[in-house]
């Protein structure tokens, strides 16, 4: 069990050396960066069966015992995030193949690429939110490195503006950690569960509980704290950037919705209430960002923000359905987002450009493409039967169940807005006649057509899964969500029953109470 | 001692503020390597400040300074470090590339304002 915890962890950053060691021989690296992949891929399903079988686990590494050693746990939400991971993750290696040309830059990337992997899958497993801290550093450290990756003007202006905001944020992140420690005096997050509840100043908590919405905030780029955002992710390769924009401003998510299920749930009605304030502004102005730009993935950076929106404000309602249908919003939100960034890049190549202006007539050329980018793009939209309706259809309900009504016309709104951008879209690159003295690209290769079509179609035949059979995942969101909202389970899988319960018996009366 | 310390911390957290808030892309690098001593600080003063000896069998437990704060301080100088090494490896690159440290002068990968999006939006063509 040992190995299925931290597999996740040390086969990426294993990867990493592997293909580190391996720059110089292109092909090899390749496979191995693919070995590596399938190796998570198939670590991944194992730790989602287990934690399904036998619920929360938790690994106490070098055997010292919960609250002083590092602990990894996997909870429903962690382990589904990490399988999510590992499919992003071979979908990209296998894009790589043909997005990235060979030589020079394919040989820097695989390595970062893993390095991320770990830094990504650490934060989703992480059990001390110190450890929690040191994974974010090192996604932060190797996302810097991809971002740059090829050397342009614009990637070095992105990653400007990318590094400054996120190393705030880490510092940030470092602050509050610091300031809980000195009020708790524990680190490890199932043992801050129980603590937090003895402290006597629960002003200063809900202070520290602000320094952490910031921080995460930066993050998951939301509203006001997302301008690194757009600035930097249609930067950097399309395999960077769609990995980038399915995973990374999700790790804060997650953080937010583990610290903010587990740790500050003393004084609800506060930060709560700023969450949803936060995820209205996000959704808007994300979305309304998305409609002034137009090169490809320029929209699709804005889309982000707004998506990030939904799934704060299934947290900030901090009710089970809320949870419930902000989790399934990650899930189907990290497919279909990197998958559009892939076809935005498929898009360039075979179009030849990625501004509106300049592309048209590809429902003529690609046909297969526009039926790939139609999957994605109008289940970001939340078009039956596709999987981003069930995931607005969850939300909305939940928002109206908990009398948020404003908020719930705000998502159906911004669902709305969300459409006119797919359909600007739709409508300049594959329906519009191709613009005059525009040059016919260069066929792809047949190699070339399977590595960047391949992925797409993968994970769009997901996206249609998730939406035609969409029990399966309702139920994991179902049971994910409870394990945030009545974090007992979590506790006692990190620190034993036994602890928990002499430790716990007012928390666990506490711990319901929010319900 | 402690209030000292915590005195300390704002003002290094303010210096680093008004750093950050600068053009210039040097004196932002300088803000970020301030802004981490400032939470480095944070956190030595929440363990606790006694000067005492190094603890050892039978010395009170309520003389001595909390050891964890202190290693995790030394995680997190090690890794300010070399976030700030990469962040002046990343400056300077950028200074060579783009010719200027004044980042409202770096519009590669934004559009610029008051201009029509077609031509600002090169970046994405360049990339």
């Amino acid at each position: 069990m040992t190995w299925l915890l931290a597999g996740p962890v040390v086969v990426p950053l294993a990867a990493a050396v592997i293909t580190g060691l391996q720059m110089g021989y292109g092909r090899i690296q390749r496979a191995l960066s693919l070995c590596a992949g399938l190796a998570l891929l198939g670590n991944a399903i194992a730790l989602l069966a287990r934690v399904w079988n036998h619920g929360v686990i938790a690994v106490q590494i070098g055997d010292w015992p919960a609250p002083f050693g590092i602990t990894l746990v996997a909870d429903h939400l962690s382990a589904v995030l990490v399988l999510i991971t590992a499919i992003i993750a071979l979908a990209a290696i296998v894009y790589s193949f043909e997005d990235i040309e060979r030589g020079g830059l394919a040989t820097v990337l695989h390595p970062q690429l893993h390095a991320l992997l770990a830094g990504v899958c650490g934060a989703f497993l992480a059990g001390d939110i110190f450890n929690m801290y040191v994974w974010f550093e090192i996604m932060l450290i190797a996302s810097i490195g991809l971002l740059v990756v090829g050397g342009t003007r614009p990637q070095l202006d992105g990653a400007v503006r990318y590094a400054a905001l996120s190393l705030i944020a880490t510092t940030l992140m470092l602050t509050g950690i610091g300031l809980l420690y000195g009020l708790t005096g524990t680190l490890n997050m199932a043992d801050l569960h129980l603590r937090v509840q003895e402290v006597e100043n629960q002003g200063l908590l809900t202070v520290i509980a602000v320094v952490f919405i910031v921080a995460f905030g930066i993050k998951s780029a939301v509203f006001p704290l997302f301008f690194w955002l757009p600035a930097s992710y249609h930067t950097p390769k399309v395999t960077v950037s769609a990995v980038f924009s399915g995973l990374l401003t999700k790790v804060g998510v997650y953080a937010l919705m583990r610290v903010f299920t587990l740790i500050f749930t003393n004084d609800v009605g506060y930060t709560h209430e700023i969450l949803l304030w936060v995820a209205g502004l996000t959704m808007v102005t994300g979305v309304l960002g998305a409609a002034s730009r137009s090169g490809l993935r320029q929209i699709l950076s804005f889309h982000i923000v707004s998506q990030i929106g939904y799934m704060i404000l299934g947290l900030a309602l901090f009710t089970p359905l809320g949870l419930l249908g902000g989790i399934f919003y990650v899930v189907h939100h990290i497919i279909v987002k990197a998958n559009l960034f892939f076809v935005a890049g498929a898009i360039r190549r075979i179009g030849g450009s990625s501004q509106l202006a300049r592309l048209g007539g590809l429902y003529r050329d690609a046909p297969l493409l526009a039926a790939l980018f139609f999957i994605p793009a109008f289940s970001l939209a939340g078009f039956p039967p596709l999987s981003g309706f069930w995931a607005k259809f969850l939300l909305v309900r939940a928002s109206i169940e908990a009398d948020e009504y404003a908020i719930a016309a705000t998502a159906l709104a911004v669902g709305l807005l969300t459409a006119y951008s797919m359909t600007k879209i739709w409508v300049n690159v594959f329906w519009k006649a191709r613009p005059r003295g525009v040059i016919p690209r260069r066929p792809l290769s047949a190699s070339g057509r399977f590595y960047l079509l391949a992925p797409v179609a993968f994970l769009a035949a997901l996206t249609l899964a998730i939406g035609l059979f969409a029990r399966p995942f309702y139920e994991l969101s179902e049971r994910a969500a409870e394990g945030l909202m009545d974090p007992t389970g979590y506790v006692e899988a990190v620190l034993g029953e036994d602890a928990a319960r002499r430790a716990g018996l007012p928390a666990e009366s506490q711990g319901g109470m929010p319900n | 001692m402690e209030p000292i310390i915590a005195m300390l911390v704002g003002v290094l957290m303010a210096t680093s503020v008004y750093l950050m808030l600068s053009r210039n892309l040097v004196r932002f690098v300088l803000g970020l390597a301030l802004i981490s001593h400032a939470a480095n600080l944070l956190i030595f003063t929440g363990g606790g400040i006694v000067s005492s000896m190094p603890s050892r069998e039978g010395a009170a437990a309520a003389a001595k300074s909390d050891a964890l704060a202190q290693a995790l301080i030394l995680t997190a100088i090690v890794i300010s470090f070399s976030l700030l090494t990469f962040a002046l490896v990343l400056a300077f690159r950028t200074y060579q590339t783009l010719d200027t440290v004044d980042t409202d002068a770096m519009r590669a990968a934004e559009p610029v304002p008051a201009r029509p999006p077609r031509q600002s939006g090169s970046g994405a063509e360049l990339s």
